[in-house]
Formats: C-alpha cells, sequence, structure tokens
C-alpha cells in the first residue's frame, strides 16, 4: 500500500490538481432488505460501495471489466455487473448480494443446488454464478441446456466447474431430475451462434 | 477511477441545458489535465464510459447521468415501424414481442453480443456510441490516433488479428464492435437526435464514419447532441433474415465477421425482390456494399448468385498481415447468412 501511494505523490501532473474535498452525493439503497441512507462520492462503483463501505465482501471483484461476471449481483431482481455502475446511479433500487439469499439459516436453493452439485473448485466466481442462476431464472428465457449455457456465459469459472454448474443451474430450473442431454452440449441455440 | 462530478437530469431540456454548461463548469475546474475527450458525457448504461475511465481512456470531468429521462419506451410509429427509446436496455429491445415477431434480425443480433448482466445494463442509444476494443486504443501507454490524434497508429504494424480489412485509413485501422449496429444498418433504421437547434433524423448509413483523418470522431452526433431513440422502418424482413457472427470463442466474444443478411423473396418466381447485406467486424462502421446488394435483385437466391455478391463485396478488402484470414471468411459468412437468411443453407 505503501508503495502505491509513493507512485501516486511522484506523478506531478496529480500533483498539480488543488485537493478539493470530494463532493459527496446521498443515496438511498435497500440492501438485502435493509435500509441504507448513504454518501457516496460519484465514482464509487456499486461493487466498491458493496465491499469496501459496507463490508458485503460476499460479491466478488475479479476483472473489475465486466468481463468475468464475479460481481454480479441482482438490482432490483435483474443481474448486472456491479462494477460497472455506480452507486449513485442506482439511487432507491432494490439490491441483492449472495449474502441476501439465504432466508436466516435456509439456504436459497440454488445455493442448496451448487452444494450438491459441487459446482465450484476455489469458489471465487461462486457468488456471481449463483446471483447471476437466479437472475436467469427470473428472466425466464432459458428453454434447453443449451440456452442455459448460453445465459450463462457471462459468468466465467477459471477452475473449470462448468459442468456441474449447468447440472446445479438446471436441477433448479428444470427439476431435480435435470440430466443434460449429451446432445444438447453441443446444440447451438442463439442465432449467430459459429456452427460447431 | 479518476473523479468527476456528477449530475442527474430528468428530461431531454434539463440534459441539453447540462451540456451548455459544461464550458463554465470546465473554467472553474481548471484545465483538462488528460487527453482530448469531451469534459462532459452523458451516462445511461455505463457500460463501456466506466469501463473506458478506468481504463485511462476517457477522462470526464462531469457525468449526467440521463437514466431519469422518459426514453425507455418501445411503441409503434404512425409510420408502421417501431420507435426504440434510447433508454430501452438491450436486453428489453432484445426480447420485445414486437422485436422478436417483426424484427428477429435485431432481436438475434443483440442477443449474440455482451451477456445477460451486461444487455441487462446497456441501452440502445449507447450501443450506438460505444467504442472500438482495438488493443491500443484501450492503452493509454502507447500512441493511438482515435484517443490522440496525430500521436500514431500502432496497430497497422502490430497485433492487428481483430482489425479491419474495409474502409480503413492510413491512421486508423479500428472496428466497430456493435453487433447491434450491424442488424440496424441493415434494416436502414434511423437514430432520433435532440440538440440546441432542436431535432434531427439521422439515416444509419450516416450515423458511424469511416475513419480517414479524423479517427478520433466515431460518429456524426456532435457533442451537445442526444440520442433520443431508434426509427425502425415498417419492413422487417422477418420472413428472411439471419445475423451469422464468427468469433474465437462461441459465446460472450466480439465478432472476428459478422453478417446481417435480409432478403425480400418473390414466392412466385422465387427471384430476390431486395436485398440487404451489412457486416461488422471488418470495418470502422456496420459496413454495407449497395452495388453489391443490387447486383442480387432479380436473380434467384442460389449460392452461386450469393457467391458472386460477397466477392463484389470484398473486391478492396485488404488486410494487415494478422488480419488477412479475415478476407475469406466474410466471404464465406455473407453466403452463409444469406443461405440461411432465405433457408436453404447445407448443414
Amino acid at each position: 500500500m505503501a508503495v502505491l501511494f509513493d507512485t501516486v505523490r511522484d506523478d506531478a501532473a496529480l500533483q498539480a490538481q488543488p485537493e478539493a474535498p470530494p463532493a459527496k452525493h446521498p443515496i438511498q439503497l435497500t440492501i438485502n432488505g435493509r435500509e441504507h441512507a448513504l454518501r457516496v462520492e460519484p465514482w464509487v462503483t456499486l461493487l466498491d460501495l458493496l465491499r469496501e463501505r459496507l463490508d458485503l465482501t460476499g460479491t466478488k471483484k475479479g476483472c473489475d471489466h465486466g468481463q468475468c461476471g464475479a460481481c454480479t449481483v441482482l438490482v432490483d431482481g435483474r443481474r448486472i455487473n456491479s462494477c460497472l455502475t455506480l452507486a449513485v446511479m442506482r439511487d432507491g433500487a432494490s439490491i441483492t448480494t449472495i449474502e441476501g439469499l439465504a432466508a436466516g439459516d435456509e439456504l436459497h436453493p440454488m445455493q442448496q443446488a451448487f452444494i450438491e452439485c459441487d459446482a465450484f473448485q476455489c469458489g471465487y466466481c461462486t457468488p456471481g454464478q449463483i446471483c447471476s442462476a437466479v437472475g436467469l431464472v427470473n428472466e425466464g428465457k432459458a428453454r434447453t441446456t443449451a440456452d442455459l449455457r448460453e445465459l450463462m456465459s457471462g459468468n466465467l469459472c477459471r477452475c473449470g466447474a462448468y459442468p456441474q454448474i449447468v447440472q446445479a443451474v438446471g436441477s433448479v430450473l428444470f427439476g431435480p431430475g435435470f440430466r443434460p442431454a449429451a446432445e444438447e452440449a453441443t446444440q447451438r441455440n442463439v442465432p449467430g451462434t459459429a456452427p460447431t | 477511477m479518476n473523479r468527476f462530478e456528477y449530475a442527474r437530469s430528468g428530461s431531454v431540456h434539463d440534459a441539453l441545458r447540462a451540456i451548455r454548461q459544461v464550458p463554465a463548469m470546465v473554467d472553474a475546474l481548471g484545465p483538462e489535465p488528460l487527453g482530448t475527450d469531451p469534459p462532459m458525457k452523458f451516462i445511461a448504461g455505463g457500460t463501456n464510459l466506466l469501463d473506458l475511465v478506468k481504463e485511462n481512456v476517457m477522462h470526464p470531468r462531469l457525468l449526467v447521468d440521463i437514466n431519469g429521462l422518459p426514453l425507455d419506451r418501445i411503441q409503434p410509429t404512425a409510420e408502421g415501424g417501431l420507435l426504440l427509446g434510447a433508454l430501452a436496455r438491450n436486453a428489453d429491445t432484445a426480447y420485445h414481442p414486437l422485436v422478436q415477431e417483426r424484427y428477429p434480425l435485431l432481436s438475434a443480433a443483440i442477443l449474440a453480443g455482451a451477456s445477460p448482466q451486461l444487455r441487462n445494463m446497456a441501452t440502445n442509444g449507447g450501443n450506438l456510441l460505444q467504442r472500438t476494443r482495438c488493443y491500443y486504443f484501450y492503452d493509454a501507454g502507447v500512441p493511438c490516433n482515435k484517443r490522440q490524434p496525430g500521436s500514431g497508429c500502432p496497430a497497422r504494424g502490430g497485433l492487428n488479428r481483430i482489425h479491419a480489412v474495409l474502409g480503413a485509413s492510413p491512421q486508423c485501422i479500428a472496428t466497430h464492435p456493435s453487433d447491434m449496429c450491424v442488424a440496424l444498418a441493415a434494416l436502414e433504421a434511423v437514430v432520433l437526435v435532440s440538440g440546441p437547434q432542436g431535432d434531427r433524423r439521422i439515416a444509419f448509413a450516416d450515423f458511424h464514419r469511416l475513419p480517414g483523418d479524423r479517427p478520433d470522431i466515431d460518429t456524426t452526433l456532435a457533442a451537445d447532441e442526444l440520442i433520443t431513440g431508434i426509427a425502425l422502418p415498417p419492413e422487417g424482413f422477418g420472413r428472411h433474415s439471419a445475423y451469422l457472427k464468427l468469433r474465437d470463442r462461441q459465446s460472450y466474444a466480439f465478432a472476428l465477421v459478422s453478417v446481417a443478411a435480409a432478403l425480400e423473396i418473390d414466392e412466385a418466381s422465387g427471384e430476390i425482390r431486395e436485398a440487404r447485406v451489412a457486416l461488422g467486424g471488418v470495418a470502422h462502421k456496420p459496413w454495407r456494399d449497395r452495388e453489391a446488394e443490387r447486383s442480387l435483385i432479380g436473380r434467384r437466391a442460389v449460392p452461386a448468385a450469393f457467391e458472386a455478391m460477397a466477392a463484389m463485396v470484398l473486391a478492396d478488402a485488404q488486410g494487415c498481415g494478422h488480419n488477412d484470414f479475415k478476407i475469406p471468411m466474410a466471404h464465406r459468412a455473407v453466403v452463409r447468412a444469406l443461405e440461411r437468411a432465405c433457408g436453404v443453407e447445407v448443414a
């Protein structure tokens, strides 16, 4: 940390800027059912607000550029990348993070399915995978295993637990007897996707 | 992220007034420390803009949040077409019943791009204004004529696998990254714009620019104008259209080459009455060749006609080395997209 600060201080261009006190904006957010009245600088992303200011560190920072999906949360029921939205832009919104899915000690069915299907290895992408999967179920657009794979493509898993993730999401979406059909594993679904 | 001021607008009028106040605000804040990009930006979805701010590529001093503007409707127009609000989200547009039913080409193109999370955030207006994903544009540590005019283009002699093969200039070989815009080009959509001088309509073909000697300017939208909507003409080519996207992985990747093909075919004679073919991933804007499209009129929808058409489209294509493969790939993609559009594709 000290090294980082020294680097910034040495930057003449930045040093030349007058240090004005940051302008904070008042916002109201409902996070996991609890109301928060906050004051945030405009450049604070929703992800950083959750992790750094509210200690909701279940939501992960992977790439911080909308490429990995680890930061996925539900805003008014819709899944988004919390790294690419400013907290001030979400004034008045209702946000659900991984911490807000369980009802007390009762896990959300998607959390339970991830455990039962062993759908993770290191677990870093898991909160984003689960929030994304809950959003996918809310959207109601996945009718086949191929749809499921396509509509989970915004969440990367560097451990490669994809078969188990598909099994977990499918068991919630299509029922506990779900088995991804072999022929569906390579079936293309989205018009425009390159044939394999 | 670099610091910036933030304001909200509740109406188009307020948003346009906010732009006019920018010069005074910039005077008060002091000179722009970095870059030449505009000091004020509207923010809607923010999926591309915030990424570019984090990457130190764009340095807005003020973001005006327009998410409160009443521009998120999708509704039929008096002319029999469909109006897509500038603030309607890409996902809501792609899944809208009227878009799916009447403009399946547009729906397919939108769903071929980005991820579900990003499509839930990104707006229609913002999709038109997204910047190239050229690696050198994104790397603030190297020259780039699009970022810093006159600084040079490392892509031309560097890693240019994803770059343009049509319409490029000595200054810039970047490509436009959007899938949605390729379909909008084929559909001949109209971009609706408000500015201090009032409203105007920009034909889709005139909205994005070729790089020429000003690659820093992506579009013909003025800095003090706001996109309010996109008007789709009545003809949606619902019977014969296809969007084909070829990319390095099967999902969640930008196009190496994409093709939006739309045909109107006389069902009695089998002759083509109208043909639209727009290409993505190959140029600084969605690429259309009207002469090549006209060559299909009056011909039967057979592979030989499509082959000849594709050859015309790519006659002037030029690679820079790593991207040479795009030329034959684009040729085959045009043929396949046309085959899919008329339902004759051989598996």
